[in-house]
């Protein structure tokens, strides 16, 4: 009875999933019949040096042109991409807008990205749920993918990078595939997302990390403490207990959950390297014509790592690149860098058990410090957020957090305007926006994390509390 | 009697001494009389818009020669060393203030097309050298011409600066740069060094009219210094240089006879002479000069209308008398005129009179004067389109380029010589240099044809691009266009987004806005020539030799402003403590979180242990923790110090022995 209701609310949610989806994907198509595409795409926080398409465009040209793409300073994507998107940005179908074909593809990326969320969600509960089980703690779940693929979808961040041609929803594509592939343990999907994300914007290579928790030790659970505890507890009071064959089980399989399980990891490493060098091999094709593979190197993550467009964007790089003085800039970009390594190591250390709220945090980390951020990538993460509603219900200052996100929205195009077309303000009053959007992002990965933990601490006096109620 | 004897006997010595060393000074003046040559020459025109133009013209030729060795008689030394040193084929710099107005002052004749000069400097050398040196010898180059001129022209070291065009701006020069400052003031300081070159300076001859206040008072002035070196001899001899110095002056004449006039005379030209234009005259030649001429060139079109004026059927214009009852009359006479020798214009065709200034002195100065009688109209013959160019779009983050060319005029027989000389096609080079700041899209390209938009491969035949690298290099682009015969406007459209510069590189006024140099637009179906006949071979004047050069037509466009964005110059402390303070926040707060258990596990060990036994427990453990013994001793604190110290120590010494890795590995 019970199961059968269950399964046709079910039913009805993802009824009501896919009508959300269509209605999405309508809603990007209106936008992408706007003319002038509502100039989304000029806008900096949609558009960077890196993923605009307008640049992309000036490749191909020049590429065309036979002279090699990063012969001006115009382009730093990915040679692959440019093969890709290069022949979508010269065809234009009559009567429609001129970029529709790559705006479809886009659409398509941001929906293929939402429905892998929502696999992810789905494989990360059924696991979630399953170790909630072994530690005795009964937990009622909210269907968290879904929603996280719904927010994906509807979040402003994402319509407006989809809409405002630029190449961010591919990169965030194959990130997303770089979890599920990790999570449904298929180990050449996640190795191909990781290389090919890696290649896209680099930062992605620190994700490395969480794929190798999570194909070693599965996906998100409580600490694996606990369920030592638990089995100790069981194993100590044997000699008051029934039946040992189930003992024996729950040891078993506290053991698995604990066994680091090195031959995922070993082979991610050998399909990783198979796929880097066929990467590799595809973009020294590429360019081989008009340049060379070092050249691509040079522009593509040179550019990422020396800050050298300063143009100004969501981030606070930009202008701090623009002010400080020459002699201290090379320090300053060491430790900007070095600042998105340095918490990588303790993050992992002390959310091990939680690979993919690691993979989330990373993301968050290097979106905020990144050299030059766009909306695409606080989507990403925004989405990635919603996967953990359960872990995060009780987050200290969500709402606050909300407003942030709004009202950063809002006035960060105003204090553009004014700066850059009526030249009434100044560089200050951007900049300012900016550093509250650093401010707000650092909130909420500290929040999250904060509360990650304190789930963490409220399961382990859950399970303290059962055990103690088995012995007495 | 001893006297006279004494005085017989010195003259027969002055004599026997003047014998000997005579031929060989006559010798040595002879040579040098023949090799180095000086000339020096004016020429003025009345313009339509009742301005006159007077366009000086210096030449010094050095043959190559080893037998000065560094020596020269009359060429700059300077500039010699100068060719030597940098080995210089070809080299053109020019100062410039104001604009040449193509429309009204004439856009089709030999001045306009080699001497109208886009604002600021304009410097471009062919060099002699392999490839791999030329940067460095340009480079070299504008130190020296800096320190020479006493202008910026340094900046063009930087690779942001010059170029190296292709085909488009000079055809058929291999190791060309190219470099302009449009925002280069160019003033007194400039022009004296450059007189200085010359060998009587401004002192006497052609030179002494150049009063620096009417000079600079003028509407357009362009200084150019124009050398090419041949090495026609054999191998380690000096080059044979030719060194032309030209100054180019559209003046105003202040007419006096303003309260005079009357209001149906408005349109009579201001009647002017040398000595009111300049305020000075010419008394005499400059002795070293082996020429020095004045020469009043009236155009085809001014020549037409006093033809028409007269009403007496087509008289030979060259004879005396013709322009006294024409509507001018000239204080001076001249010594010869020439009519122009012209194929394509058989009707009209320019005058020239020449003024010998041989003969004048300080007692009897030449000062030529010109008066009009009758009022006369008429226009100057312009390119045969139109160019300029000029931004579009608003705001400080991207715009766009737009060079329109527009039809001068319809009824002109340019159009029948378009057909005539090369098919159906009409031939447009444009060369455009883009400091990297502007960062052009060139893949938006755009043209439009009659208002018509066209595909640019329809346009464009040949296309040459190289985009600019940041504060590496500027972007070049450089274009050859076919238009139709009968194409009446074309307008070609580049987008650009505006580049945003570290506060250093902005220029001290960095909200005026920043300098897109000038596009070269040529027509090479048009060449400009005038051609004098009965101008004595021997003789020629280098002026009009100069003429008889079939050169293509060059205009050059406007210079544009483009307004950056800039950041706020007082910050850069705020901004460096601002963001180093987010950052400081980011990683303290998220350390902070992750090591939040420890205190939490303390608190919660400390509510486990009890209340009585709390303290003692603690405390055991704290010296079990710190001695690695079970022993409670109240001396713990000094024991524990003893260990931290050497704990201390054992830090110290790692730390210094990373250093010293550190330095012999750096070593």
């Amino acid at each position: 009875m019970e199961t059968k209701e269950e399964n046709e609310q079910l039913n009805k949610t993802r009824g009501g999933f896919w009508t959300w989806v269509m209605a999405s994907v309508i809603f990007r198509l209106i936008l992408i019949y706007f003319p002038q595409n509502l100039n989304l795409s000029s806008r900096p926080e949609v558009s960077t040096p890196l993923t605009s398409l307008r640049r992309l465009a000036e490749g191909y040209w020049l590429k065309q042109a036979s002279m090699s793409p990063y012969a001006g300073s115009m382009y730093h994507g990915s040679p692959l991409l440019l093969s890709v998107l290069g022949p979508l940005t010269v065809k234009s179908i009559e009567g429609q807008p001129d970029h529709v074909l790559c705006s479809v593809l886009f659409v398509i990326a941001d929906i293929m990205s939402a429905l892998l969320i929502r696999a992810t969600g789905w494989k990360l509960q059924m696991a979630y749920k399953k170790s909630l089980e072994a530690l005795g703690i009964i937990n009622r779940l909210v269907t968290s993918g879904d929603i996280a693929a719904l927010v994906y979808l509807w979040n402003p961040f994402t319509i407006v990078a989809c809409v405002g041609l630029s190449t961010s929803p591919i990169e965030n594509l194959f990130i997303i595939l770089t979890l599920y592939g990790a999570c449904t343990r298929l180990v050449p999907l996640a190795a191909f997302g990781w290389v090919m994300a890696t290649h896209l914007s680099l930062y992605p290579a620190i994700l490395i990390i969480p794929v190798i928790l999570l194909l070693g030790y599965g996906p998100d659970a409580p600490p694996r403490k606990l369920f030592l505890q638990k089995g100790y507890c069981k194993t100590g009071d044997k000699n008051s207990s029934h039946v040992h064959c189930a003992q024996e089980e729950m040891i078993n399989r506290s053991k698995e959950q604990i066994i680091f399980s090195r031959r995922p990891v070993v082979l991610f490493f050998f399909w990783a390297t198979l796929w880097s060098i066929y990467v590799l091999v595809l973009c020294s094709i590429s360019v081989k014509q008009y340049s060379s593979l070092w050249e691509m190197f040079q522009r593509t993550y040179g550019f990422i790592l020396t800050v050298e467009d300063m143009s100004p964007n969501m981030g606070v790089l930009w202008y701090f690149f623009a002010e400080v003085f020459d002699f201290f800039r090379n320090f300053f970009l060491i430790v900007f860098h070095v600042n998105i390594l340095f918490m990588v190591l303790p993050l992992a250390i002390r959310l091990n058990h939680r690979p993919c709220f690691l993979a989330f945090v990373y993301i968050a980390i290097s979106s905020m410090l990144k050299s030059y951020p766009s909306v695409g990538d606080s989507a990403l993460y925004l989405g990635l957020l919603v996967l953990f509603l359960d872990e995060l219900a009780d987050m200290q200052f969500s709402f606050f957090i909300f407003c942030g996100y709004v009202g950063i929205s809002l006035l960060s195009p105003v204090m553009h305007n004014l700066w850059i077309w009526r030249g009434t303000g100044n560089a200050n009053f951007y900049f300012a926006t900016a550093i509250a959007y650093a401010c707000l992002q650092i909130i909420l990965v500290v929040e999250s994390v904060g509360a990650m933990l304190n789930h963490d601490r409220k399961l382990r006096k859950l399970s303290v509390a059962n055990l103690q109620d088995d012995e007495s | 009697m001893a006297l006279p004897l004494k005085s017989t006997l010195f003259l027969l010595f002055l004599i026997l001494v003047s014998n000997i060393f005579a031929p060989i000074i006559s010798f040595g003046s002879s040579i040098d009389q023949e090799r180095e040559e000086f000339y020096e020459e004016l020429l003025l025109r009345p313009l339509p818009d009742r301005k006159v133009l007077a366009h000086f013209h210096f030449q010094s030729t050095a043959p190559p020669s080893n037998s000065n060795g560094r020596h020269h008689h009359l060429f700059p030394k300077a500039i010699s060393q100068l060719v030597q040193k940098f080995q210089i084929k070809e080299m053109e710099l020019s100062f410039t203030q104001g604009r040449w107005n193509y429309e009204k002052w004439g856009g089709f004749d030999p001045i306009s097309s080699n001497n109208a000069k886009p604002p600021g400097v304009e410097l471009w050398a062919v060099f002699d050298v392999p490839q791999d040196q030329v940067d460095a010898s340009w480079r070299n180059l504008t130190h020296t011409l800096s320190g020479l001129f006493c202008a910026s022209i340094n900046f063009l070291e930087s690779s942001t600066m010059y170029s190296a065009p292709q085909w488009s701006f000079r055809p058929a020069t291999g190791n060309i740069r190219y470099g302009m400052l449009p925002r280069e003031a160019v003033c007194t300081e400039n022009l004296t060094p450059w007189l200085k070159l010359l060998p009587c300076r401004d002192k006497a001859g052609i030179s002494a009219l150049m009063d620096r206040p009417s000079i600079y008072r003028s509407f357009y002035h362009s200084q150019r210094l124009h050398l090419i070196s041949n090495k026609s001899g054999p191998e380690g001899m000096n080059p044979g240089i030719v060194l032309e110095q030209v100054l180019t002056v559209v003046l105003q004449p202040n007419s006096q006879r303003t309260g005079m006039t009357f209001s149906g005379e408005k349109n009579v030209q201001p009647s002017w002479s040398l000595s009111s234009i300049f305020g000075r005259k010419v008394s005499g030649k400059c002795v070293l000069a082996k020429s020095s001429n004045v020469y009043l060139q009236l155009e085809r079109a001014l020549v037409a209308k006093l033809k028409k004026n007269k009403n007496k059927g087509a008289d030979n214009i060259a004879s005396e008398g013709f322009w006294s009852e024409t509507g001018f009359e000239l204080s001076v006479r001249p010594d010869r005129v020439f009519e122009e020798e012209n194929n394509s214009h058989r009707k009209d065709s320019s005058v020239l009179f020449e003024f010998s200034v041989d003969k004048y002195s300080d007692s009897q100065p030449f000062d030529l004067g010109l008066t009009w009688k009758f009022p006369v109209i008429w226009s100057c013959k312009p390119a045969p389109l139109h160019a300029s160019r000029f931004l579009m779009g608003s705001g400080n983050e991207r715009g766009a380029i737009a060079i329109l060319l527009k039809s001068a005029d319809l009824h002109d027989a340019s159009l029948g010589t378009c057909s005539s000389s090369d098919g159906y096609k009409f031939r447009v080079d444009v060369f455009q240099v883009v400091p990297w700041y502007v960062k052009v899209y060139y893949h938006t390209l755009q043209l439009y044809v009659n208002g018509q938009p066209k595909a640019v491969g329809d346009v464009i035949e040949k296309i040459h691009v190289s985009p600019s690298k940041d504060k590496i290099s500027p972007g070049v682009m450089e274009m050859v266009l076919q238009f139709p015969c009968d194409v009446k406007s074309a307008v070609l459209t580049l987008e650009f987004d505006k580049g945003f510069l570290h506060i250093d590189e902005y220029p001290p006024d960095a909200n005026q806005g920043f300098d897109i140099p000038s596009a070269a637009i040529s027509f090479p179906n048009f060449y400009t020539s005038l051609f004098f006949p009965g101008n004595g071979s021997v003789d020629k004047s280098p002026v009009l030799m100069k003429f008889q050069e079939k050169n293509p037509v060059l205009s050059y466009t406007e210079v544009l402003l483009v307004p950056l964005t800039t950041p706020d110059f007082s910050m850069p402390y705020n901004v460096i403590t601002i963001t180093c303070t987010v950052f400081a926040l980011y990683f303290g707060s998220l350390l902070n979180v992750l090591r939040r258990r420890v205190n939490e596990e303390e608190r919660l060990l400390k509510s486990k242990a009890g209340k009585t036994t709390r303290l003692s427990r603690l405390l055991s453990k704290l010296s079990a923790k710190l001695r690695r013994k079970p022993q409670e001793t109240p001396e713990t604190p000094s024991n524990s110090s003893s260990f931290i110290s050497s704990k201390l120590l054992l830090k110290i010494f790692l730390v210094a022995v990373l250093a010293v890795a550190w330095q012999y590995y750096f070593e």
